[in-house]
């Protein structure tokens, strides 16, 4: 795949310009494969609209959540605070990232440590635009076609974003057929609270197999999620059908990419 | 001789009340064993906001319909029907009999009301009993639920049949409100079962009914310290000092930001305090109001019953956690009624009562959160918990340790190098 246009917020800086966001793309969206994917889609759509964004590159670092979370508040309050310190280097006001742990964590916790911004999750930045009249979506390949939507915690709940999602798999005029839990009652996928990085404890299944089986029962054959950590375990549940029951599990990023055919 | 009566229940009456008092202050006492809490008790009218919403307008019992249609009900009732305590306590301390019916027809109203409601609390709560104990919803049955938790739901439901029959069979049997033909609008269709006694034994009979129903009340509300029920006093603050901010902010421990800027040399020594311990690993490390939730669990379950965890078989709980916080903080404080200041027992939460299994089976997802109806952080715990594990116990699973060791080196959970953050782009 040919590469994609991005700087990073130094080469901004070395040109005496700033850009309009800064794209954290987070650790699974950096180094994942699965999640390097949703990365290439969003920067698609950032460059077909034309918006002037920058990555942080190597300056980036984890921004500690899957540390806090798993109770090293001292590991967390590390990271937050130089990552807060190169943040505010360069300068940086709005933040978009395709990760809602880093959404969460950037939004929710770095302002009391003196990391104050605009932080948008890419599903509502992209609404922004659309809003905005700066990038349009009118139906492609998925018109009419089924999709459900898998509600990221960190996402939903956490911060109470039900609604931008949805609206861009209305937008590809896909037929949106919800999960029997979903928006606040939406199942987790398992991963958060730094499960993603141990194996769980003893019990009578896995989360992501409880969930897979929720979206199998689910006419949609494709499964819509906004977090890369929520991809992985709903991709490794969908696998384990054994009926070669395929659902094919997307970021809402890609189904606009792919949509569009970008 | 015409007093005694009138002596004996206000006797009765002071005795509940200072019993009742002594409870709240000891319940007070317990609640401040715990620490400050971290988000300031700001935006006052936001919380009292919420407070009305959550706590009187029950908005989050609908989630579920069947039960929030029934539990409003039995919770409409309790309030409405109590408006006739005020007349039984003036009756009861002065001697008179039914003084406010010389308001008249509104009297009738009012009475006719409580009749209403308190058929409505009896088919509410017998529905309740079935679903309990016949159709046995999962939700209400878990290993901490045996023993006293299954017996307090039930003696609750019990406490309510009796205080409604009492009521309205008080009112079948009083001949002078049952000629006045006002507001006796159920209690008029059980008057007839009792023509044939004469009026002496009426009389005696209304008198019981009396006096029984409203010892019951008293009793029962000396109950409230030892049951789960205490959630009709304490939901309201409980939803008033509940958190306003996001759900997914966890606190940052101010103790560890000093210490950081120590590290980073933005700050000197001198400025932290001595003899912090990080995290909880006992009921006086958690905040006040960890406990105040505690207190005020309501054991319904609505947490359990969504918990991704809990749902896939592992040990966790959320309402097991409330109801451990609640057996230990209790289990302290009457090692405190004893000595007069807590004696080490050799116990703690973790280990005791919470096993670490339970802990790091969380996925912070927030549904227990989202589900309760007065709005108990169980999270919140769990957290602080995990954090007492990591930092002051070093006994995270092996995993996790890697994941940490990982962001500490390369920043980042996966052994990948920081240089390489750009390679997506290959
Ligand atoms: S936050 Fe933890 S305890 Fe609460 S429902 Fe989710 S997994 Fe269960
Ligand atoms: S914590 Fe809340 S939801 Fe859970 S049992 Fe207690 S009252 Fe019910």
């Amino acid at each position: 795949m040919s590469k994609l246009k991005i700087k990073t917020v130094e080469d901004f800086q070395k040109e005496g310009k700033s850009a309009e966001i800064l794209f954290w793309v987070g650790c699974a969206g950096s180094f994942d494969d699965r999640a390097k994917r949703i990365t290439k889609a969003f920067v698609k759509i950032l460059n077909s609209a034309n918006i002037s964004f920058g990555v942080l590159g190597k300056d980036e670092s984890c921004t500690g959540d899957p540390a806090k979370r798993a109770g090293n508040e001292f590991l967390f309050q590390m990271q937050a605070m130089s990552n807060i310190e190169v943040l505010n280097s360069y300068e940086i006001k709005t933040i978009v990232t395709t990760c809602p742990h880093c959404f969460n964590t950037i939004k929710n916790e770095y302002p009391e440590l003196g990391g104050v911004y605009e932080v948008y999750h890419h599903t509502q930045f992209i609404n922004k635009l659309l809003e905005e009249g700066r990038f349009s979506i009118d139906g492609g390949t998925f018109r009419g076609k089924k999709i459900t939507y898998h509600d990221p915690c960190f996402l939903g709940r956490a911060n109470k974003v039900y609604n931008a999602p949805r609206n861009l798999i209305k937008k590809i005029d896909a037929e949106l057929s919800e999960l029997k839990r979903c928006k606040s009652k939406a199942l987790c996928c398992g991963a958060g609270g730094a499960q993603m990085f141990k194996e769980s404890e003893k019990g009578e299944k896995e989360i992501n197999i409880e969930r897979a089986n929720e979206i199998k029962d689910n006419p949609a054959k494709i499964v819509a999620t906004g977090c890369p950590f929520c991809n992985t375990m709903l991709t490794d549940g969908t696998k384990s059908f054994e009926d070669n029951d395929t659902v094919e599990v997307f970021d809402v990023a890609e189904l606009i990419v792919k949509a569009k055919d970008l | 001789m015409q007093l005694i009566p009138n002596i004996i229940f206000s006797t009765i009456l002071l005795i509940s009340i200072g019993f009742f008092v002594r409870n709240l202050k000891r319940l007070r006492r317990n609640i401040n064993l715990g620490r400050g809490q971290t988000e300031p008790i700001n935006n006052k009218p936001q919380r009292w906001r919420n407070m009305i919403r959550i706590a009187l307008g029950q908005s989050k019992m609908v989630r579920r319909p069947i039960a929030g249609v029934l539990h409003i009900v039995v919770y409409l009732g309790f309030i409405i029907i109590n408006i006739e305590l005020i007349e039984i306590i003036i009756d009861g301390v002065f001697g008179t009999h039914r003084i406010f019916s010389s308001m008249g027809v509104f009297y009738g109203f009012l009475i006719g009301s409580f009749e209403i409601f308190a058929v409505l609390v009896l088919i509410s709560v017998l529905i309740f009993w079935f679903r309990r104990n016949l159709i046995r919803l999962k939700r209400f049955y878990e290993l901490k639920m045996i023993g006293w938790p299954k017996l307090d739901a039930d003696l609750i439901l019990y406490f309510e049949i009796v205080l409604m029959s009492l009521f309205l069979l008080m009112n079948a049997t009083d001949v002078g409100f049952q000629n006045m033909n006002n507001g006796n609008v159920i209690s008029g269709m059980i008057y007839p079962y009792f023509t044939e006694f004469s009026i002496e034994s009426l009389h005696v009979f209304e008198r019981t009914f009396w006096w029984l129903h409203i010892i019951g009340i008293l009793i029962f509300l000396n109950y409230l310290y030892y049951s789960k029920h205490l959630h009709i006093i304490l939901a309201f603050p409980n939803t008033f000092y509940g958190s306003i901010e996001n759900k997914g902010k966890l606190n940052n421990m101010n103790s560890v930001t000093n210490e950081v800027n120590i590290m980073l040399g933005k700050s000197n020594e001198s400025e932290i305090s001595e003899d912090v311990n990080f995290g909880a690993s006992d009921v006086k490390d958690l905040s006040w109001l960890q406990l105040l939730n505690a207190y005020s669990c309501t054991e319904c379950g609505r947490c359990t019953n969504s918990c991704p965890a809990n749902i896939t078989g592992k040990k966790l709980s959320p309402r097991k956690i409330m109801m451990d916080i609640r057996d230990r903080i209790e289990e302290v404080g009457k090692i405190i009624d004893l000595n007069g200041s807590f004696v080490d027992d050799n116990k703690k939460l973790i280990g005791d009562y919470i096993s670490e299994e339970e802990l790091w089976a969380c996925t912070s997802c927030n549904a227990c959160v989202e589900e309760c109806p007065i709005s108990i952080n169980p999270l919140s715990v769990i957290m602080d918990m995990r954090r007492y594990l990591i930092m002051e116990n070093s006994s995270a699973p092996g995993e996790l340790n890697n994941m940490m060791s990982n962001i500490e080196n390369n920043g980042a959970p996966w052994p990948y190098n920081q240089q390489d953050r750009l390679n997506w782009n290959e």
